[in-house]
């Protein structure tokens, strides 16, 4: 049932070493974000156990994994929003840049990784002021509309929506809103976008958009997407990250996980076995 | 044989199917009329209250005409009477309940909902419904013994000294009066507020919430400018309940407000409100026209009810366009 990357589209084995030339702050040659010994726990279940992971700038790296694995866990880890849950303690080390997340403020940090959700969760507001919002609320208030203009456009909404700004998200379809909350979160310029399972309220068609969409993003900003699609990972990912009861089992360029991969449960995970 | 008895048994089964798929059928017609009946008494009730109302108040309108709305005298002895003074109590003390108690009724909401441990906020909202269901007599009592003098010796001498300038606490300290009617309706009102707009605010989606903080709102930011808009039609419908109560209530007011017809700038002053009137004066109603100015009074209240209720709706809407078509 399994579809392993068909060579034509398997892409590139990625060089996270190298850097970017369209990487602002490309001085650095070390990975965008480092995951190092990082343990979670929900009251007493221990959700993540000891998560090492490194993720390579301007790169899609995929985190895959059955139901309730720690995926979506370890995403909200990157952004600090895992802290709206009470009761949930964390250890270890995140760096972004090099630097530690907790240390930071976390409204800068989350100005600095967005995050694009399972549902689409458009504000009841106009599709202008859905995109202007985090504009709005981090002081910006110079050329709003071109900053509009331009993060919708980068969302491939832009055509779409241009002659129906003034008028309520939710007259969008699902995966237009989709595209809308992905013009969100890009408005801020972020480096890095989370994004949890942002396919699986869609349909094909929208789902391939959405697709298309992240591999013209990575360009700009590293992307880290939870999916519990394997097509989906195979498709657009260059690093995938395979979880399995709060812990990585194993990482590596896609095109090796899916055909080659080192470890028994990953393979019979990604091919349909387990799970 | 065993073939042909399972065969008709099939049979009987397959009757049986068939009968009670058409009671269900049919039951969906017999619910819905139920229902509709059912429904429909709302509007009959209703309609019969307008109508005895109306009926009932025949004498005083063809009396008083228009003019019962606009003149002050109340005097059962000449057969001459006005509304306005009791319309005016009764505007004044619901706005002033309404004012005194949405800042804070919203406020302990927010907290109940965005900031207060679940524990909390469950334990709370226990008594705050128990709050709600305390009979307005025993708030009357309270208001007698212990709002009013308070009022009296403490609170009215300090607004007239402070903010004396103010026509408003301006006056003798009765401790009786529009102040003490509003503040024992803010105080009755409020569990109202706090319950439903609490509910309310429970029910946002997180992602709403989780949407704002994603794009490095605070925990104030995202609570502000996310999940109250996005409960503001809940919120707004927990005022109008509020005001619909404290336009309506009787017996807690009656006993505060000192139930003088007069119109008066100052809050200090005794007033009157159209629900207390009626309950005070039933019975000592003999004349035909003292009883029908009565139940125009109740009229009144309806209208005014009809119409606060009808502005509040467009409150909503006109609030719901600017929410979704702001610039």
């Amino acid at each position: 049932m399994n579809q392993f990357p068909n060579p034509a589209t398997a892409l590139p084995k990625p060089i996270p070493r190298e850097g970017n030339s369209a990487q602002a702050s490309a001085g650095k040659t070390g990975p965008k974000i480092q995951v190092s010994r990082l343990n979670l726990f929900y009251g007493e279940k221990q959700a993540l156990h000891d998560v090492h992971l490194e993720i390579a700038a301007n790169c899609i790296t995929a985190v895959i994994g059955p139901s309730g694995c720690g995926k979506s866990t370890l995403l909200r880890t990157l952004n600090r929003m895992y802290e709206t849950i009470r009761s949930v303690r964390l250890e270890g080390e995140i760096l972004l840049d090099g630097e530690n997340i907790f240390g930071l403020d976390v409204t800068s940090l989350r100005r600095r990784v967005g995050m694009v959700f399972q549902k689409p969760n458009p504000f009841p507001k106009s599709i202008f002021e859905n995109v202007a919002y985090g504009l709005r609320i981090n002081g910006y208030k110079n050329s709003l509309a071109e900053s509009v203009e331009k993060s919708l456009r980068r969302a491939a909404l832009w055509e779409e929506v241009k002659d129906q700004l003034r008028k309520s998200a939710y007259i969008l379809s699902g995966g237009q809103q989709q595209r809308l909350c992905i013009a969100r979160a890009i408005a801020l310029e972020p480096e890095v976008i989370l994004m949890d399972e942002p396919c699986s309220a869609l349909d094909p068609a929208s789902t391939g958009r959405i697709e298309d969409l992240m591999l013209e993003l990575k360009e700009r900003y590293t992307i880290v997407i939870v999916t519990h699609n394997m097509q989906q990972a195979a498709r657009v990912s260059d690093w995938t990250a395979f979880l399995s009861q709060g812990r990585l089992i194993e990482f590596g360029a896609t095109p090796d996980i899916f055909t080659r991969p080192k470890k028994r449960e990953t393979e019979d995970y990604v091919t349909g076995k387990f799970g | 044989m065993a073939m042909s008895n399972k065969a008709s048994e099939r049979g009987i089964i397959s009757q049986r199917a068939h009968f009670w798929f058409q009671r269900l059928h049919e039951g969906d017609a017999v619910a819905h009329l139920v229902t509709l009946i059912v429904a429909s008494t709302v509007l009959v009730v209703t309609g019969l209250l307008v109508y005895e109302l109306w009926i009932d108040s025949a004498l005083s309108r063809q009396k008083f005409g228009w003019k019962f709305f606009f003149t002050s005298t109340w005097d059962p002895v000449f057969e001459s009477f006005g509304a306005w003074p009791f319309i005016f109590g009764t505007l004044v003390t619901s706005a002033l309940g309404l004012l005194l108690a949405v800042p804070v009724g919203l406020g302990a909401a927010i907290f109940l909902a965005e900031m207060a441990p679940p524990k909390v906020s469950s334990a709370l909202a226990f008594v705050i419904d128990l709050l709600a269901a305390v009979p307005s007599v025993i708030y009357g009592l309270l208001g007698i013994f212990i709002l009013v003098p308070w009022l009296r010796t403490s609170a009215e001498p300090f607004l007239n000294t402070h903010f004396g300038f103010l026509p408003l606490f301006q006056g003798p300290a009765y401790g009786v009066g529009f102040l003490a009617g509003g503040v024992i309706l803010a105080i009755m009102i409020l569990p109202y507020i706090i319950s439903v707009s609490r509910e309310v605010l429970l029910a946002v989606p997180p992602e709403q919430r989780e949407a704002a903080l994603a794009v490095g709102s605070t925990h104030w930011e995202a609570t502000w400018e996310v999940v109250l808009p996005y409960a503001r039609t809940g919120i707004f419908g927990s005022i109008f309940l509020a005001l619909a109560r404290a336009l309506g209530e009787t017996m807690a007011v009656t006993m505060v407000i000192g139930n003088t017809p007069q119109v008066s700038s100052s809050l200090f002053a005794p007033g009157y409100t159209i629900a207390a009137a009626i309950a005070n004066e039933f019975t000592e109603a003999t004349g035909n026209v003292h009883l029908a100015a009565l139940m125009e009074l109740g009229l009144v209240l309806f209208v005014v009810t009809f119409i606060l209720n009808g502005l509040g709706r467009l409150l909503i809407l006109a609030t719901a366009q600017q929410g979704t078509a702001r610039e």
